[in-house]
Parts: C-alpha cells; sequence; structure tokens
C-alpha cells in the first residue's frame, strides 16, 4: 500500500477544490444569469477538457506551463523551481481539467433559482453580495456540491494528464491511479487490488456522503 | 410623498406612459398580457430600464435617464407583491419577512405577520403554506422594508376564486395602514374597479384613459381597450340582513338589493359591480318578472359603442347604472336623455366575488344606520 502517494492525491484533490470553488461560483453564476453572444463559445471552452484526449491535453499543458514558457519562466523566477513536474504544476493543471466537473454543476444550481427570486432579494433591499450568501448560495447549494464532489473524485482518477504534467516523482507527483499502474507493471497484483479497494470505498463513502447531504437539503427547503 | 412615472421605450414593447400617484392612493394598472403594465412596475423597482424614464418618490429622483441617475433597485425602498409570490423557499414566513429589514427583528416580523392575519404559520416553509398564506408572507415582506411606495403585480391570480376574494378584502382593511403610494398591477377589470381609487388603462404601451374608477368605467374608449364586455357600473351598499332563504338585502342608493349571501353582519359596507350587460331595461315598471331587483331611473346618454350594442347610462339618485343593450332594443324603446326606465338586475347575476368589503372611510358608501325605503321595494 502506497501511502504516500493516497495522502498525494487526497492533498492534490482537496487543494483543487479549494482553488476551484469560488471559480465555480463566480463562472457558473455568470453563465446562468447573462445571456451574450459569446456564451455558447464560453461553454465549449470550458467542456473542452472533457471530450480532449487526457494526453493531447497533457501535451499542450506541458508546453504551456514548460521551460522557456512565458507561464513556465514566469514561475521559475518568482519561486525558483519549474512548475512542471512539481506538485503545484500538478494542482494547476488539475484546477484546468476539472473546469467542465465543476462549472457545469454550479451553472446548473444557480440557473435552478428562479428569476423572481433573486429580483425579490434584490427589493428586499440586499445588495448582490448579501444575495449571493443569503438566498443564492443556499439555494444552488445542491449544484455546487455536485460540483466539488465531482472534481474530488475525478482528480482522484485521473490519470493521462498527472502523467503528463506531472512524470511521476514519489512525494512529489506520483498519484494513487499512476502507483495503482506501477504495481500493476511490476506484477504487484495484490498491492494494485488493495490500493484500488481503497479507491472505491473513497468513492463510495464520498458519494453516500454527498446524497445524505442532499437529502438533507431537499428536506430543509421542502 | 407622491411617486411619479414617465417611461419611454421602443423594446420590449412600445412604451409612452405617465403617471402619478398620491401618498395613500391606490393605482390600478389596468391591461391586457403584453400592453406594457408590468414592464412599468419593474421600472418603479429598478428591475428595467427604458431609454427615457423617470421616477421619483417624495420628490427624489431614482431613475432619470436625462440626468444619469439610477438607482440599483436594493437601494430604492420599494415593496414589491410579485405575481408568484417569489419568496425565499429556504427560510420561514418569518425569516423571509425579517429578510427585508436592515436589522432584522423578530418582534416586527410576528406583527406585520399578524397585520395579514397570518398568525401561528411564522415558522413554516413557503412550500408548506397555501397560495393565499404565502400571498399574505409577501405583503407582509414587501411591507417590512417601510417602502416608499408598494408595488403589487397581479398579486390575485395565483390563487382560486374564494381565497381571492378573502384577500380582496384584507387588502382594503390593510390600506388603513398603508401610507405610501399603491400601485396594482392587474388585468382583471373588476379587482381593479373593486380595489382602486384611480385607474390608468394602457393598451400596446400607451395611455388610453387615467382617471378616477367611476370616470374609467364610463368611457367608451377605455371600455374597448379593457374588453367591452368587462363594463360595469360600481354601487356601494351595505348589508341590511340575511334572509333566511340565501339571500342578503342590501341598501344601496338606488334602493334596496337582494344578492345571493353577501359575508358580512348587517352594517358591513360593502362595493358592488354591476356588469353592464347583465342589466335590462324596461320601459314600464314590469310586473310578475323572476328578477329580484327593479330599479327606477332617469336616463342620462346613450353610448353607441362599435357593433350593434349600445351603453345606456341610467342616474337613480348620485349614482348610475350602465346597462349595454342592442341599438335595435334602444330604438323599440325610443330611449332619451330625460327618460324614465326602470333597470332590471337578476340576483343570481351578481358573481360572489363580484361584492367586496369597502373600506372605512369610503365617503361614497351609505351609513350603515339608513333605513332602508319600503317605497322602492323590489318585487317578489
Amino acid at each position: 500500500m502506497d501511502w504516500t502517494a493516497l495522502w498525494l492525491s487526497l492533498r492534490l484533490a482537496g487543494w483543487t477544490v479549494l482553488f476551484l470553488l469560488p471559480v465555480a461560483v463566480v463562472m457558473g453564476r455568470f453563465l446562468a444569469y447573462r445571456q451574450f453572444r459569446a456564451k455558447g463559445l464560453i461553454e465549449a471552452l470550458v467542456m473542452l477538457p472533457l471530450v480532449l484526449p487526457p494526453t493531447v491535453f497533457g501535451f499542450y499543458l506541458l508546453v504551456a506551463f514548460g521551460r522557456g514558457s512565458v507561464v513556465g519562466d514566469l514561475w521559475q523566477t518568482l519561486f525558483g523551481h519549474q512548475l512542471v513536474f512539481s506538485f503545484e504544476g500538478l494542482v494547476v493543471a488539475s484546477i484546468i481539467f476539472n473546469l467542465p466537473f465543476a462549472i457545469q454543476p454550479a451553472q446548473r444550481g444557480f440557473e435552478a433559482i428562479p428569476t423572481e427570486v433573486r429580483e425579490a432579494a434584490s427589493c428586499c433591499g440586499m445588495s448582490p453580495w448579501r444575495s449571493l450568501w443569503k438566498v443564492e448560495l443556499p439555494l444552488a447549494w445542491p449544484g455546487l456540491m455536485t460540483a466539488m464532489v465531482l472534481t474530488f473524485a475525478h482528480t482522484l482518477g485521473e490519470f493521462g494528464i498527472v502523467l503528463m504534467v506531472g512524470g511521476s516523482i514519489p512525494g512529489e507527483t506520483k498519484t494513487i491511479a499512476i502507483s495503482i499502474y506501477d504495481r500493476v507493471q511490476g506484477f504487484d497484483d495484490r498491492g494494485a487490488a488493495i490500493m484500488s479497494g481503497v479507491l472505491v470505498s473513497i468513492s463510495l463513502f464520498t458519494i453516500a456522503v454527498t446524497f445524505w447531504l442532499s437529502s438533507r437539503v431537499g428536506r430543509r427547503l421542502g | 410623498m407622491a411617486l411619479e412615472v414617465m417611461a419611454r421605450a421602443a423594446a420590449p414593447i412600445p412604451l409612452d406612459v405617465a403617471f402619478r400617484v398620491e401618498p395613500g392612493e391606490l393605482l390600478a394598472l389596468v391591461g391586457h398580457s403584453g400592453s406594457g403594465k408590468t414592464t412599468l412596475l419593474r421600472t418603479i423597482a429598478g428591475l428595467w430600464r427604458p431609454e427615457v424614464a423617470r421616477v421619483t418618490v417624495d420628490g427624489t429622483a431614482w431613475l432619470d435617464t436625462a440626468a444619469g441617475v439610477s438607482l440599483p433597485s436594493h437601494r430604492r425602498r420599494v415593496g414589491i407583491v410579485f405575481q408568484n409570490y417569489a419568496l425565499f423557499p429556504h427560510m420561514t414566513a418569518a425569516q423571509n419577512v425579517m429578510a427585508a429589514m436592515g436589522t432584522p427583528e423578530a418582534g416586527e416580523a410576528e406583527r406585520l405577520l399578524e397585520l395579514v392575519n397570518l398568525i401561528g404559520l411564522s415558522d413554516r416553509k413557503p412550500a408548506q403554506l397555501s397560495g393565499g398564506q404565502q400571498q399574505r408572507v409577501a405583503v407582509a415582506r414587501a411591507l417590512a422594508r417601510r417602502p416608499k411606495t408598494l408595488l403589487l403585480d397581479e398579486p390575485f391570480s395565483a390563487v382560486d376564486r374564494v381565497t381571492r376574494e378573502k384577500l380582496y378584502g384584507e387588502i382594503i382593511a390593510l390600506r388603513a395602514h398603508l401610507k405610501m403610494p399603491v400601485v396594482l398591477v392587474t388585468h382583471d377589470v373588476n379587482e381593479a374597479q373593486l380595489l382602486a381609487d384611480r385607474m390608468v388603462v394602457i393598451s400596446a404601451g400607451q395611455v388610453v384613459r387615467e382617471g378616477t374608477t367611476a370616470q374609467v368605467m364610463a368611457d367608451p374608449a377605455a371600455l374597448r381597450a379593457m374588453g367591452i364586455r368587462e363594463v360595469a357600473a360600481m354601487l356601494p351598499a351595505t348589508v341590511v340582513e340575511h334572509l333566511p332563504d340565501g339571500l342578503t338585502r342590501l341598501d344601496a342608493p338606488t334602493g334596496p338589493l337582494f344578492l345571493p349571501t353577501v359575508e358580512g353582519v348587517p352594517g358591513t359596507r360593502v362595493r358592488v359591480r354591476i356588469m353592464a350587460h347583465d342589466v335590462i331595461l324596461s320601459r314600464a315598471r314590469p310586473e310578475g318578472l323572476s328578477a329580484q331587483n327593479i330599479i327606477a331611473g332617469t336616463v342620462v346618454r346613450t353610448v353607441p359603442g362599435g357593433g350593434p350594442g349600445m351603453m345606456v347610462h341610467v342616474a337613480v339618485g348620485d349614482h348610475e347604472i350602465l346597462a349595454r343593450i342592442t341599438r335595435r332594443a334602444a330604438e323599440q324603446l325610443g330611449l332619451h336623455p330625460g327618460d324614465t326606465v326602470h333597470a332590471i338586475l337578476k340576483s343570481m347575476s351578481v358573481a360572489r366575488d363580484h361584492v367586496a368589503r369597502a373600506r372605512n372611510d369610503d365617503t361614497s358608501a351609505p351609513q350603515a344606520a339608513t333605513p332602508v325605503p319600503d317605497a322602492v321595494s323590489p318585487v317578489r
């Protein structure tokens, strides 16, 4: 059992969720409420990671963040090490390839709020900020929770992009999914089975918690 | 504290309207769907901005496109009741009301809910309340903001008829507490006539007629915009007694009226809508008729309509009854201004929701103690 890899995967998923939550709120809300000409284009761009082969996507990220790239060189100057093949680089890649999993459900969550309810909040004297806290977030909560759970689960399981951008450095970029692959390659079927089992348990537990929470929310709203 | 509104726009519907509402006055914006009345309400609330518009409350501009002034809706002290109430589904009734207060006070929320006759249900979520109860919460929430103007957007359209009648009475009673201008948007002429002091009839974004309810209801152009079948006269009346056969005897300036059970103890003042197409005219006082209400009056004028119909205004004391008859009938009867006619009204033709409790300060209603003159007793 590769505890280091499991802990690394959980940290990666945790950081990704943490960074994507505000992004999902801002982007989901924007796409849900506004009607504009380029909306279809933005939605398509957000969906892109869903349809691109992970290796292709990973390759482009590698090019965009690697040595000689604007982002990569800036990171090198700021933090003294390169962005690719590091945990931070993995987090950045993870945030980008999880965009559809976070934004889509969040957008659906905000779209489910009737327009008049938002207008009522405004007419009740609530500033946009207060309306977000008091009315919109509580009502869009099921969508946001789905977004976070999908992101978390998807990060744990992502393989291709992680391998391309992170390599497989133990303790730095070797996630549990890659570790399982390594065990299988090394004919350690037992180790692979145990780790796969652990991943399945974590996924089931997450989904169970989500269902339980959303049923509670459902009752609260009912 | 008056509310002044001017709005001009080319889209989504052409709009060119201006009106003014005095403090404590209830103005009804009447028109068909798509006439622009809801757009006007949204303009006042700050939910919509026409190309050229001015909204001032109490002399302060909330919106003035010429001067570049436009307060966002959360900065306008406005109370609005939406058509579907738009309550916050995750909050209780009391929390909904408190959500509209700067500093939430549970006691004040309770007081407002009592004011709208919602007692003991403050811990319920909107989904656990009936349509009528939800409407009451929406009214309490609109008032919680201490609004400088109260806007009602078709607030009775989502409830059944029985509830609607009850809510009419409650809104009328509530008006004693309202010092601000009130704007009611409705497509229901009955509702406007029962509740409003003044009416603005809107058609295709233009004001067709503006005036007191009585003035508007007697204007052919306004009537056409509202649909001619809706024409009705409004009579103030007082409940005298409930008869054992299920009829209620009312005292109106036109003499006694017998109508199907009208709620209220003797002495209750009501307004009765008499639809013009339900009134039959007769030269001679008819006998042997089943109709319970025969009212003698004088023809004031006859107004021909666009088709075969004609509107006859019959004065009875200080009030007018409207009768919509055919031109042919008017010719056969030889009706001319000054002629004496008898207006005949079936008791059963006055729908129950065409009777509403009058406001206490409704000076047009007769005094409760007025004895019923026996001389004009209707045919039994």
